[in-house]
């Protein structure tokens, strides 16, 4: 899932507190997931709010909702309706960042805030820890090391083993943090297939990552025959 | 030859060979590198320019490699992948070849949130690279060397000769994997190793057999790294927080007692501790010395460069060697060594 944690109140109050009217969306997949924006941290959020705009005397009214995604259209479709018809001057997004690009995007004239902060691709290891698992770069080498990944999980992205700041397991940044290549050896010395770290990784081609700019994937069994003529799918 | 860098020479020759750490400082003063120079001149077969090292903003290892060579040292010019993408790093090569860098060590560089452990601010929060780790970039120089080729596939019409290095922790965690990883830099081109520093001779000693059953020691040359310990401190701090590095309890006992011989008084307590940690040097140099596939050296004496002659000389190891390049491979920057 794509793991996100709330901004601190004081800091989505800034945003809004010169709005009369605010909506705050939640979203009902990731970040309802990892605890910080579904429908329970809109109900959260708009109390809080409420009352700190109360004890203020500022007039602001805040409206909930939440949808089941904030990155598919007919679900901010819905979003979107309800800040027309209801005339919401501005909306905190507690979806991750692409629910809240998203939901700019549709709103044209209607500010939209993060209500979260976006972290990474990642997994529940414990109830209430998030670990980040995937860099979501492109160009998947899983395969490579044993199915756990040097990019998203050696805090220097190392392709050929680890440096020399390994320490009982963890990294040299912080004794909190697992080595990625402590792990991929581990893991590939039970699958039996740690000599296959011998071959050489050549350096990466990191077009496939952001690096190469913003991406987009086509599936044109899917498309409609307008859609994005350039970066379509493999 | 390679490069037809001093070092380079002096393995060849089957010399042991000696390499001294220089670290820029942190400002634009020539005549701190100069000092250093100076002071350091015909000890070692090339000295090691660190760049930005422990993450922390130093003069530019190039320049300081510049500055050296022109009082006549041969610069060891350390390359980190942490702050330089492919363009730049190949970029920077060209211009230090241009320069007359001969010799060029390859490392992935500490961390940024590193910032020298704390006792300086540093830059924890700058964005890193790590475009290629330091196996490709070892490759990389390989290639730009021997192929004429960029990493991208342009030509290199006069390549760059360099003497190709990398580093080394043989104790580092996972130590199952550490023999493999010096395979690797073996196999991507590395033309010499420098260790981490080695205290613990025993376990290093396990490591360089498996190393010398693999043959690596006759494909690169090992140069065993050694850190001049200066006080108890400093031991217990290198044993508990550097990755790598583990002191055995009989060193340390043997600097807890220095320490005490000095009773309450604490410059003499320190002067004892400098001492000792002198003793401990020249031991560890004449310990890996015999240890078969340790083709020399690697001394760093962090911002205590003035106490390295009497190490070396203590362990033998002076004069150096004097093995003069063959005409044809036209050395002359750097070269005029050792005075």
């Amino acid at each position: 899932m794509i793991v996100a944690e709330r901004k601190p109140l004081s800091e989505i109050r800034g945003f809004v507190e010169n709005y009369h009217r605010i909506l705050i969306a939640g979203c009902g997949t990731c970040t309802t997931v990892c605890l910080a924006g579904g429908e329970a941290e809109v109900k959260l959020v708009a109390s809080a709010l409420r009352i700190s705009f109360l004890r203020d005397e500022k007039e602001v009214e805040v409206l909930e909702d939440c949808v089941t995604r904030q990155c598919e259209p007919e679900f901010v479709e819905k979003i979107d309706q309800r800040v027309k018809d209801e005339g919401v001057e501005a909306v905190v997004s507690l979806g991750c960042g692409v629910g809240v690009n998203f939901l700019a995007q549709t709103l044209e004239t209607t500010p939209v805030f993060p209500g979260v902060n976006t972290e990474f691709f990642g997994a529940v290891v414990e109830p209430g820890v998030w670990q980040e698992m995937c860099a979501g770069c492109g160009n998947c080498i899983l395969h490579l090391t044993g199915g756990i990944c040097p990019i998203a999980r050696c805090s220097k992205s190392l392709m050929n083993g680890p440096c020399g700041g390994s320490q009982d397991g963890k990294c040299e940044i912080n004794p909190e943090v697992e080595c990625g290549w402590a792990l991929i050896v581990e893991r590939m010395e039970k699958l039996g297939t740690l000599d296959s770290l011998e071959e050489i990784i050549p350096p990466r081609d990191w077009s496939t990552s952001h690096h190469g700019g913003p991406r987009k994937v086509v599936r044109q069994d899917v498309a409609p025959a307008s859609a994005g003529k350039e970066g379509q799918a493999q | 030859m390679k490069s037809g860098s001093n070092l380079e020479r002096v393995l060849e020759a089957g010399h042991f060979a000696v390499t001294v750490e220089i670290g820029p400082p942190m400002d634009c003063n020539p005549a701190e590198v100069v000092k250093k120079a100076r002071l350091l001149k015909g000890l070692a077969d090339a000295y090691n320019i660190t760049d930005n090292q422990t993450a922390v903003v130093r003069m530019s290892s190039i320049a300081a490699a510049v500055l050296i060579a022109r009082e006549g040292l041969e610069p060891v010019m350390q390359m980190s992948c942490r702050d330089r993408n492919r363009l730049a790093i190949q970029a920077d090569i060209l211009g230090a070849c241009a320069l007359g860098v001969k010799n060029c060590l390859c490392i992935a560089g500490d961390h940024q949130s590193f910032g020298a452990a704390g006792r300086l601010k540093g830059h924890p929060g700058a964005k890193n690279v790590y475009d290629v780790d330091s196996i490709q970039l070892v490759a990389i120089l390989k290639g730009m060397r021997d192929d004429g080729v960029q990493q991208g596939g342009d030509p290199i019409e006069v390549r760059p000769p360099l003497f190709v290095g990398a580093a080394w922790t043989p104790l580092g965690d996972p130590v199952a994997i550490r023999p493999l990883r010096l395979k690797k830099k073996v196999a991507a081109g590395a033309d010499f190793i420098q260790t981490q520093g080695v205290y613990d001779v025993p376990r290093f000693k396990e490591q360089m057999e498996a190393i010398c059953d693999m043959g690596l020691h006759e494909r690169t040359c090992i140069l065993a790294g050694i850190i001049v310990p200066r006080s108890l401190g400093m031991l217990k701090y290198m044993n508990s927080s550097v990755a790598g590095v583990s002191i055995p309890e009989s060193l340390i006992k043997r600097m807890a007692k220095a320490r005490k011989s000095a009773g309450d008084n604490k410059k003499q307590a320190s002067r004892n501790q400098a001492q000792e940690g002198i003793n401990i040097s020249v031991e560890l140099i004449e310990q890996v010395r015999e240890i078969p596939g340790v083709k020399g050296v690697h001394i760093q004496a962090i911002e205590w460069e003035r106490r390295v002659p009497e190490i070396l000389e203590k362990a033998g190891l002076l004069p150096r060697p004097m093995v003069p390049g063959k005409e044809k491979e036209n050395g002359s920057e750097g070269e005029d060594h050792g005075g």
